[in-house]
């Protein structure tokens, strides 16, 4: 305080801020009237009421009127030559035409940099396009952030398992118990044949309570939602109203559903957009129209051990997730009879359905944002290797000029005219490789929403969209031209034109360090590629315990396909179409359902393992074709086969039988012998073990029947003649088959999705790489011409020449694929760790990608230092 | 008439450069204007009209000696130009005009 001076001041910062926005010819008088008025206040009033005053004034002078006047005044001042040169318009027009001379001139130059970038540009574009609908999935409902699903972990033997089906009963109980519940709604989700008049269709559904109406926001169209009064009533997504019924009205329509009931059509409801865990659900019927015509749902109408159903939850207002799922967390357990399963509910949010729907023994273990990481990182990547790309040949292509820059000084040119010159060329650059990768975007986009199975589009209207890629390109061209801008701006005119001026080896440093990383990351993605594909391959090739050719699965979802197994069997091969037909629970690429109720002799008494449970018809065996290890198949001949149960290998080591044939084996209440053993059969997971399984003979436990066509006629013939047999017995549902070998094949789409992905970044990565390396290469060989020329003269041969430029990129090659190895390694044995089968990480691959990587290398190199070996030395020592 | 404008505060400022002509400057105008019009006058406003009347030739000024109260800056000192004491007249005649027409109306 003491060094205060005597008079009071007014804040300087404020006397700046005037200056900034007031034209310099009135400042003088401004600031005199101020100070004047600060010192009468300061009198009056008090110094810190003064300063107050004197901001407030301040303040007020920040007013268009002066901010004009000021513009006005600096734009009149640029065009004085005197002062900011860089701010004037026509040297701002003289950039841009030297630059675009500078890119006509030298066009493979401009290409390589500008096609480099707009690539890495545009990969980052999708990905982001990618990430933001992942991120965006099922923001739709006006309530996302209080809804969730129930879902319980229960244990089976060592590890809790995780399952979404919940018992009836449960949404009684929490709509009734539990407070923090404001909507309760039970749903079930079924493929439904649905006819109305000539139309046949198969579609997929939910029934829900009229609750879940307003939790899911139903955007509906026409007519009107379904209250709790109704029964017979059906709600259509727009697509599906104009599928069934076309341009006519539906509301009022009957439906007929599996031939069973019918309803009528109360309204139609906007589709669930793509980005929506929903999006498959087509038609919603009200839950108490399945509660009354589902035998299943009337079994299990208080059945608290049957887990079948979906519920959703929206909470009140403030309610937690994790504090209600504490809550309800044992509301099984408390009851009576408390199943051996010990079942723990839970609320999953929705906010996490699509990204967190991984459960590891009862802990979140994230889902698909893994992938969302993934390709971020990858996206991140791909861009900076474009970047660096752009930097490098700007740079290298720099240095060529600095001559330009030392004659431009000695006429006269300022420091800061070069850097805008330089500045406006890179920022051009980049600003057509941002519009340049727009439209690669636009052409990318219907082949990537294909991988993806997504439908995106550009966000033309987002300004964040806009923001991010301008501002993106700013900073790559600033970047990038901040080099040349800024070093060789600032060269002595007198060195530079005498030539001492040379680049030393430190300068090209950088350099190399960015080419190795672009290297790295290359031969990285090089050998991730080859294991994604050879771990596909591998779980491909596994053995899977039947035989999947010509097998066809239909699914009985017609009344009128019970009961006649025997005469639809004799119908179907009577056509001569078909080799073999069964009927069976479920898929053969699915597993409906297990028991733990199941006791043998020397069963641990501390343990409930799972086992699967299959019911199958007499024919099963034959028509799919599985492979007997010991005993023998379920005959016709042995009348107590139906006491008989056939396991698979997984089963009998879970049962750790020495002779299995012959041993009893009790589940529900009943006993059976053991028949038959079976070769595991892969049904679930093609990258797990095999589950430990059971067959029994049931012919009412069955959903679908197996049909085996027959090899000699073409797949499509056959069809038509099973097709004609359906239709006697069903005629009014259509005929809707699966092929279980496509069936099958789905099992790998998330794998070979990656695989594809990082297949098409590889060669992304090792195109732009190679870009960047033709580039360097042609400006090394065109900085040594006259090394080259001497060189020549004193006898070295086109070989010598092509070794000298080559060596360099060799060692730098050598160098990144030591990084890349181990770095692959790493990330790739931690991937295959989340697979139980999985594929060997050999030497060999690791090899290969080197060895890829490096002929790759030496073509691109080779064709710059062949050329200027070719080259008359003659003529490279003439010049000049 | 058509070929001026006067908004009412500019208005006012010129009849106070009128009233301290010749020794006319921001600061004084504002304080004789708060004093007179009882109402908050900011120093930005009077100048910005300052500026304007002058860009329409109705002042016109220039600067004046330094004062040590302000830090050694010269003022800039306004005074009417007859263009400026011409337009007043107009205005005020107008004024009366329509002052002199409503005395024949009856309020009661």
């Amino acid at each position: 305080m003491s060094n205060r001076s005597q008079k009071p001041l007014p804040p300087g910062w404020a006397d700046r801020l005037l200056r900034f926005v007031c034209p310099a010819g009135l400042q003088e008088e401004l600031i005199g009237d101020l100070r004047e008025q600060f010192e009468q206040h300061v009198a009056a009033l008090g110094e810190a009421a003064a300063r107050r005053l004197y901001v407030r004034e301040t303040l007020r002078f920040c007013r268009p009127y002066f901010i004009s006047r000021q513009l006005r005044a600096m734009a009149a001042e640029s065009k004085t030559e005197s002062s900011s040169p860089f701010l004037n318009p026509a040297m701002i027009q003289n950039y841009l035409t030297i630059a675009f001379r500078n890119l006509a001139k030298n066009r493979v130059y401009s290409f390589i940099n500008i096609f480099g970038l707009a690539s890495g540009m545009a990969v980052a574009m999708l990905i982001g396009l990618w990430i933001y609908d992942e991120l965006s999935f099922d923001k739709q409902f006006k309530h996302y952030d209080r809804l969730a699903k129930l879902w319980q972990f229960v244990k089976f033997d060592v590890e809790k398992s995780s399952y979404d089906v919940m018992p009836i009963p449960l949404a009684r109980e929490l709509r009734g118990k539990y407070a923090d519940f404001e909507a309760v709604s039970l749903s079930v989700s079924r493929d439904v044949i649905m006819v109305a008049g000539e139309k046949k269709l198969m579609r997929q559904g939910s029934y829900v309570e009229p609750d879940f109406l307003n939790m899911v926001s139903l955007d509906i169209v026409a007519g009107s939602r379904f209250g709790d009064n109704d029964v017979n009533s059906i709600l259509l997504s727009r697509s599906l109203a104009s599928a069934m019924f076309g341009a006519s009205n539906p509301i009022s329509k009957l439906i007929k559903l599996d031939n069973k009931q019918t309803v009528r059509v109360g309204g139609v409801y906007e589709d669930f957009p793509a980005n929506n865990s929903f999006k498959n659900v087509t038609f919603l019927i009200p839950w108490k129209f399945f509660a009354a015509n589902d035998p299943g749902a009337k079994r299990d109408r208080d059945e608290w051990d049957s887990n079948s159903y979906q519920i959703y939850a929206q909470l009140k207002p403030g309610a937690d997730f994790d504090q209600v799922s504490a809550k309800i967390k044992d509301i099984r357990m408390k009851r009576d009879d408390p199943p051996g399963y010990k079942p723990e509910f839970f609320l999953h949010p929705t906010s996490k359905w699509h990204l967190y729907a991984d459960f590891k023994d009862g802990v979140n273990t994230g889902g698909t944002i893994t992938f969302v990481w993934l390709f971020g990182s990858i996206g991140v990547i791909g861009l900076l290797l474009a970047c660096i790309n752009f930097m490098n040949l700007s740079t290298a292509r720099s240095e060529k000029r600095a001559k330009e820059v030392g004659i431009r000084k000695a006429i006269g040119s300022l420091r800061s005219q070069l850097v805008g010159q330089f500045f406006s060329e890179s920022l051009l650059m980049a600003m057509m490789a941002f519009i340049l990768s727009l439209l690669f975007v636009q052409l990318a986009l219907p082949f990537f929403n294909q991988v993806a199975e997504k439908s995106m589009v550009i966000l033309w209207t987002n300004p964040l969209f806009w923001l991010a890629g301008l501002g993106f390109s700013l900073l790559t061209g600033v970047i990038a031209g901040s080099y040349p801008a800024l070093y060789l701006s600032a060269f002595q005119p007198v060195k530079v034109l005498k030539g001492i001026m040379r680049s030393r080896r430190s300068a090209t440093i950088p350099r190399r360090v960015l080419v190795g990383f672009q290297f790295t990351v290359s031969v990285t993605l090089i050998i991730g590629t080859i294991i994604v594909f050879r771990q596909i391959e591998h779980a491909k090739d596994r053995p899977i315990g039947y035989s999947r050719s010509g097998l066809i699965e239909v699914k009985m979802n017609v009344p009128e396909l019970y009961g006649h197994y025997t005469s639809l069997r004799n119908d179907l091969l009577n056509t001569g179409a078909v080799s073999g037909m069964a009927e069976s629970t479920g898929s053969m690429t699915e597993q409906s359902g297990g028991t733990t109720n199941i006791s043998w002799k020397g069963k641990r008494s501390d343990t409930k393992p799972l086992l699967m449970a299959n019911f199958v018809s007499h024919d099963f065996g034959q028509t799919i074709g599985w492979k007997l290890v010991a005993g023998r198949d379920f005959s016709r001949e042995f009348t107590t086969d139906s006491s008989s149960i056939i396991l698979n290998e997984a089963a009998v080591k879970q049962m750790n039988f020495k002779r299995p044939i012959g041993e009893i084996v009790r589940t529900n209440g009943k006993a059976y012998s053991v028949i038959g053993i079976v070769k595991n059969m892969v049904k679930e997971d093609p990258f797990s073990p095999v589950k430990p399984s059971f067959f029994l003979l049931d012919y009412r436990n069955v959903n679908t029947i197996n049909i085996r066509l027959a090899p000699q006629l073409s797949a499509s013939e056959a069809l038509s003649k099973v097709e004609r047999v359906f239709n006697t017995y069903s005629p009014d549902a259509p005929f809707e088959y699966k092929f279980v070998d496509d069936q099958y094949a789905r099992k790998f789409g998330n794998e070979e999705r990656i695989g594809r992905l990082a297949g098409g970044f590889a060669i992304l990565a090792i195109l732009i790489s190679c870009l960047g390396l033709f580039g360097l290469a042609s400006f090394m060989a065109e900085q040594r011409t006259k090394e080259i020329g001497i060189r020549k003269v004193l006898g070295a041969s086109v070989l010598n020449v092509w070794g000298l430029l080559s060596k360099e990129f060799l060692m730098l090659i050598l160098v990144s694929f030591c990084l890349a190895a181990p770095i692959s390694y790493y990330i790739l044995s931690d991937w295959l760790k989340n697979y139980q089968y999985r594929t060997e990480l050999s030497w060999w691959i690791f090899v290969l990608a080197g060895l890829g990587a490096l002929s790759v290398t030496l073509l691109t190199v080779s064709y710059q230092s062949i050329k200027a070996g070719l080259v008359n030395p003659v003529k490279s020592l003439r010049s000049e | 008439m058509s070929r001026i404008y006067l908004g009412e505060f500019e208005e006012l400022v010129l009849l106070t450069v009128a009233i301290l002509n010749g020794a006319a400057y921001g600061l004084n105008i504002a304080e004789e204007l708060k004093q007179r019009t009882d109402r908050s006058i900011n120093l930005s406003g009077v100048h910005v009209a300052l500026y304007r009347l002058e860009e329409k030739g109705f002042v016109k000024s220039e600067l004046g000696g330094a004062t040590a109260a302000r830090g050694g800056r010269r003022k800039r000192l306004f005074s009417i130009t007859a263009h400026g004491k011409r337009t007043l007249d107009e205005m005020r005649q107008v004024r009366e005009d329509l002052w002199g027409a409503m005395t024949n109306l009856n309020f009661s």
